[in-house]
């Protein structure tokens, strides 16, 4: 059953930048967001990956974003939005080396917009942000300070990307300066740890735990991505998408058959099974499969007029192959 | 949790509506919370889950407890209302008996969403169970938000103090937290105390072995002559008192908002005093 095509419907509104920069445009969430905004912008992409299949009339610079060779990119081409999405989250990349690009790529990235003019800039960030914590509100408004590293020191580098655009926000009041939080993407080409878990056959959960999820679908991020970009706005925004379901009932739907393990059991296989490379599932997101880590959208929906265009179904069924 | 077997879930369905009493059917199908394609509200609540999980429960509420309740037109039809009552008795059958006196004895009935301890989350199967009930956790942020979508809230404002008391302090109301007060002032939702008589003997703690406790890091150890999971079958009495309502900053000092929680604990500890001289019989 192929769901109705919604990303082909382009995102448009008064004052549209110009030209938009993309970082990461090369990951598959980056391409999606290529191919959505091309009918209603330039882009100028920036990877240090290759960008296989790229328009003619996209312009591409494969070069790191912590080095000089980023600043030709900016002197080259006029940018007037700039959307950084590359951040990098492989697990499997040495924590130095992932820490050092995120970090100061990001602070580098950040320099250039504004000896550059930039109006303005949009960072990826991700609802994970808060962290799944046993004692977590139902929905989590942007307001919440950022836990996630309680339980999980990995996700400290999207938290202190997170921060440092905040005080970026803050810093340049001339330039606007948004934060997204996605909940969980997931998408028929997405490769990210939710996406890769709700492909296994048999997934693990926690025995006795069955926390409600947020899912967004690719497409819809990539609108909401898009929309940010609207003048006027400027700001935190968490970013949903349609709606709030068990975990369990999400794994029913695409016919998966659980293996529950006992909560004091899950993290130590877990761990073990990864450092064998038996699983790509890193150990600490266990927690997401036992604790809430649910948040408020309701503001990227009354400022950026965000609502997500696939149904719950629809987003669920996305990871499965066509 | 959830996927109960259907055939089971059936059974337990039918016998809600049969321990229920006529029209119970049709009461709890006016039962209309917001879901979605997947039969859960954002909270995760499931009703038809839902309906099925308490014929249990219902049946404590008539067979075992023998549930009185005692003016429960008080309980405002609609709107933000906050519910405020005495805990005790060990294990939380007091909200567990209050929740279904509101499904059940109330038409159109009112579901009622109690705020819970923060460390429910961590306890397998309980965490889930409540979740599908539509149970949240008692974070502030979680109560203004249903308060402000216009929902009845239960609030134990003595807490585990109340639930994990000793016998000999039964119908003495602990001390009451003042967060629900805030809550309320700054919602303007009414409170409704009320007084659960019954629970207070439901489950005798002779003592607390709080070092044991601590140990196995519990909030408590009450020794109880029945075995704990088993409560006394005595008589419940649920009075309901007028609603209550306050007006006042919720940024007032700690000893402004103690004044008007000490005016609803006087008002569930008067509930109380008066059911236990009315009624005739712990047991009957």
């Amino acid at each position: 059953m192929p769901a109705p095509d919604h990303a082909a419907e382009a995102v448009t509104f008064p004052g549209m930048p110009r030209l938009v920069g993309i970082t990461g445009i090369s990951g598959n969430l980056g391409k999606a967001l290529a191919r959505l905004l091309h009918t209603e912008a330039h882009i100028v992409g920036i990877d240090r990956r290759p960008f296989r299949e790229k328009p003619k009339d996209l312009p591409h610079y494969q070069v790191d974003i912590r080095k000089r060779k980023l600043g030709e990119v900016f002197r080259r081409h006029r940018i007037e939005a700039l959307i950084h999405l590359g951040i990098m989250h492989d697990p499997r990349v040495p924590f130095s080396e992932a820490h050092s690009f995120n970090i100061l790529g990001t602070q580098k990235l950040l320099e250039l917009c504004v000896q550059h003019g930039v109006k303005k800039v949009v960072v990826l960030s991700s609802a994970n942000v808060y962290g799944p914590l046993p004692d977590n509100s139902n929905f989590l408004t942007e307001e919440t300070p950022l836990m996630a590293a309680d339980r999980y020191s990995d996700v400290r580098d999207l938290i202190e990307v997170d921060m440092y655009a905040q005080s970026f926000l803050w810093k340049h009041p001339d330039i606007e300066t948004v934060v997204l939080r996605p909940v969980h993407i997931v998408g028929p080409t997405v490769r990210n740890a939710p996406s890769n878990y709700l492909r296994l056959e048999r997934p693990i959960t926690v025995l006795g735990f069955d926390p409600m999820v947020q899912l967004i679908h690719m497409d819809d991020v990539c609108r909401a991505m898009v929309l940010a970009l609207k003048p006027g706005v400027r700001g935190v925004y968490n970013v949903t998408g349609p709606g709030e379901i068990p975990l369990s009932t999400v794994l029913k739907e695409l016919g998966r058959k659980p293996v529950r393990v006992p909560h004091f059991l899950v993290r130590g296989l877990l761990r073990r099974a990864f450092e064998a490379r038996l699983t790509s599932f890193p150990p600490e997101e266990v927690d997401h499969l036992q604790f809430l880590c649910a948040v408020d959208g309701s503001r990227a929906a009354r400022d950026l007029g965000y609502a997500p265009r696939h149904s719950l179904r629809e987003t669920i069924r996305s990871v499965l192959p066509n | 949790m959830s996927d109960l077997g259907a055939a089971l879930r059936e059974r337990l369905r039918a016998l809600t509506f049969e321990l229920g009493g006529p029209g119970t059917r049709e009461r709890l199908e006016k039962l209309t919370p917001p879901r979605n394609e997947y039969g859960v509200d954002p909270y995760g609540f499931d009703v038809d889950f839902a309906i099925a999980a308490i014929a249990p429960f219902l049946w404590f509420y008539r067979k075992y407890f023998r549930v009185q309740v005692h003016g429960i037109e008080r309980v405002p039809a609609e709107g933000r209302v906050l519910l405020v009552p005495n805990h005790s008795g060990q294990l939380p059958f007091d909200a567990a008996m209050l929740a279904i006196s509101t499904l059940v004895e109330m038409d159109p009935p009112r579901f009622v969403r109690a705020l819970v301890e923060k460390w429910v989350p961590r306890l397998p199967f309980v965490s889930s169970f409540y979740a599908r009930l539509g149970q949240v956790v008692g974070t502030p942020e979680n109560c203004r938000r249903l308060l402000a979508a216009e929902e009845a809230i239960l609030v134990f404002p003595e807490g585990v103090r109340g639930l994990n008391k000793p016998f000999r302090q039964r119908y003495q109301l602990q001390d009451f937290g003042l967060g629900f007060m805030r809550l309320a002032l700054e919602a303007e939702a009414p409170i409704v105390p009320v007084g659960i008589v019954g629970a207070e003997e439901q489950a005798p703690a002779l003592v607390d072995l709080k070092f044991l406790a601590r140990l196995l890091a519990i909030p408590a150890m009450p020794i109880t002559p029945t075995p704990l999971a088993l409560p006394l079958p005595t008589r419940y009495h649920i009075h309901f008192g007028e609603p209550m309502r306050f007006t006042g900053s919720a940024d007032d000092e700690d000893a402004v908002l103690e004044e008007k929680v000490g005016e609803v604990k006087r008002a569930v500890q008067k509930l109380l005093d008066e059911g236990v001289r009315e009624r005739k019989h712990v047991f009957w």
